[in-house]
């Protein structure tokens, strides 16, 4: 409590120099928050297309449908299995009519239906790489009315390589800049300090103890640094905003996202104080 | 109670600011420390406040020895052992009455107690009138006064002043030293560092210990109170 005290005590005295903190603490949260913004929309996006990615297994004509219904549901039952649908033939060469309308009038003059009854065959979530979609069309293609199964290798390689390319770039960006942020925020927490080595140096002349003279600064460096967290999340929410109405739609930032940033300024800060404090008491004392 | 043996200083390649030192100070004594600018004074009072390590020998104050002491021991020997500047050291946002508190609060002294007890300090140093004035508002010697309130705050056995008049006109001078000389006279022991020969020959019967160069040039080893 009485930390605290000193704390708001503290930021009373010197209004400015908090404001400056305040604000570059903000600003560098600001571009991790920015680019957090970024790497969450390019996982959206990839993550909309992963969820395209399916496995179809084309059926026998003679395939009976009460076997077919007992495999899906054995496929269903599969743990990379999200969901297994049955097209039956009318209903695929309905929807080829539908969906490729230059042929419409060859789909109509047909005497026998040439498209087979399909199980059209979405993956969970973990389960779309390369590996997991190859082995559900392998599993799928043992029955023995399952003509042939497809999945469309090259594309399913492609996203993934893609998701793995943008996520490994997302941890080591998003590093250098929680870095650079916390670099930023140890400069601006140890002006504040520095500022008030004076103050330091006679606690210490009178026999404070450095436990009493570190608190206070802990306190400060934690509020500054959460002062600057929330306003690092205001300037991305006013840019979210922006960008959201005006050029294209964006998702926010998950929740976790928030307080794990908010968490990340707030512990810099005090961090940093601690650290900046400590370096002034080894400065002052030589024992 | 304060005893320095063979002590030396050395501040990286310099030469050392002091250098085989051995004096002894005697509870309830008054000692000038004096020697020119350099001569290695603060050095010495630093080294007592044990602010500095001594590079060879040994400071010991009362049961505390430089050799032995630990970190977390700092705090409780500067507590009863007041350090006065030459620049008074106050802090320029606080009153006179807060500049005294503070050595109380951050030695967690009881709030119930601590207004009494600066009134009391304030009161012995003359200045119970000028409580809630700012550093700013007031002369050096009353400034000073204050600084020495503040170092008697939580009743040292020993103070240390460094050059405490330096910045002083003779009269304000004058009203430090005989505060000094009352402190003393209720039992604290007083080392004041000064290069003014002045005033030490006003008060020829303080003991005067005098350094030049690092190195104890003489210790008169006069009376034990003045």
């Amino acid at each position: 409590m009485r930390a605290f005290r000193e704390a708001v005590v503290a930021v009373r005295r010197a209004p400015v120099l908090t404001v400056l903190s305040v604000t570059a603490i903000g600003l560098s949260v600001f571009t991790v928050g920015l680019f957090g913004l970024t790497a969450h929309n390019i996982d959206v996006a990839l993550a909309d297309v992963e969820r395209r990615v399916e496995v179809v297994a084309y059926l026998r004509d003679d395939a009976s449908e009460e076997l077919v219904e007992i495999a899906r549901h054995e496929i269903e039952s599969f743990p990379e299995v999200e969901a297994a649908r049955y097209v039956s033939k009318v209903e695929a060469l309905y929807r080829a009519s539908r969906e490729l309308t230059e042929f419409s009038d060859v789909y109509s003059d047909l005497e026998v239906n040439p498209l087979p009854a399909s199980l059209e065959i979405t993956l969970s979530p973990g389960y779309r790489t390369p590996a997991d979609v190859e082995a559900v069309a392998d599993r799928v293609t043992a029955y023995h009315f399952v003509e042939e199964a497809r999945y469309g290798r090259e594309w399913v390689d492609r996203v993934y390589d893609l998701r793995r390319v943008a996520g490994g770039g997302a941890v080591v960006l998003g590093f250098s800049f929680a870095i650079g942020a916390a670099l930023l925020i140890g400069i601006a927490v140890r002006m504040a300090v520095l500022a008030r080595t004076r103050e330091i140096a006679i606690m210490q002349t009178v026999g404070a103890t450095d436990g009493y003279i570190r608190r206070p600064f802990l306190v400060e460096g934690l509020v500054t640094g959460l002062a600057g967290g929330l306003l690092a999340l205001g300037l991305t929410w006013a840019t979210w905003a922006t960008i959201d109405r005006t050029l294209i739609s964006l998702a926010w930032l998950p929740e976790p996202w928030i307080g794990t940033g908010l968490a990340f300024a707030g512990l810099l800060g005090m961090l940093a104080a601690g650290r900046a404090v400590r370096h002034e008491l080894r400065k002052l004392d030589v024992y | 109670m304060v005893q320095l043996r063979s002590v030396s200083k050395s501040f990286g390649r310099a030469d050392p600011a002091v250098q085989d030192v051995s004096f002894h100070i005697r509870k309830g004594e008054f000692a000038f420390l004096t020697g020119a600018s350099g001569a290695g004074k603060t050095t010495i009072l630093k080294l007592i406040h044990m602010l500095h390590r001594p590079s060879a020998g040994e400071v010991r104050v009362s049961r505390y020895s430089s050799s032995r002491i630990r970190r977390r021991d700092l705090p409780l020997l500067r507590r009863r052992v007041g350090y006065v500047f030459q620049d008074f050291r106050l802090l320029e946002n606080l009153t006179a009455a807060e500049n005294v508190a503070f050595a109380l609060k951050v030695t967690g002294t009881a709030r119930a107690r601590i207004g009494p007890r600066v009134q009391r300090l304030l009161g012995q140093v003359g200045l119970a009138a000028r409580a809630g004035a700012f550093p700013r508002e007031l002369s050096g010697g009353e400034q000073q006064r204050v600084a020495i309130a503040r170092a008697l705050a939580n009743e040292p056995f020993l103070l240390l002043a460094d050059e405490p008049t330096g910045n002083l006109d003779d009269r304000a001078s004058a009203g430090v030293l005989s505060l000094f000389r009352n402190i003393n006279a209720s039992g604290t022991s007083i080392l004041m560092a000064t290069h003014d020969s002045k005033l030490i020959r006003q008060y020829g019967k303080i003991r005067v210990i005098e350094l030049e160069h690092g190195r104890l040039v003489f210790d008169s080893e006069g009376g034990s109170n003045a």
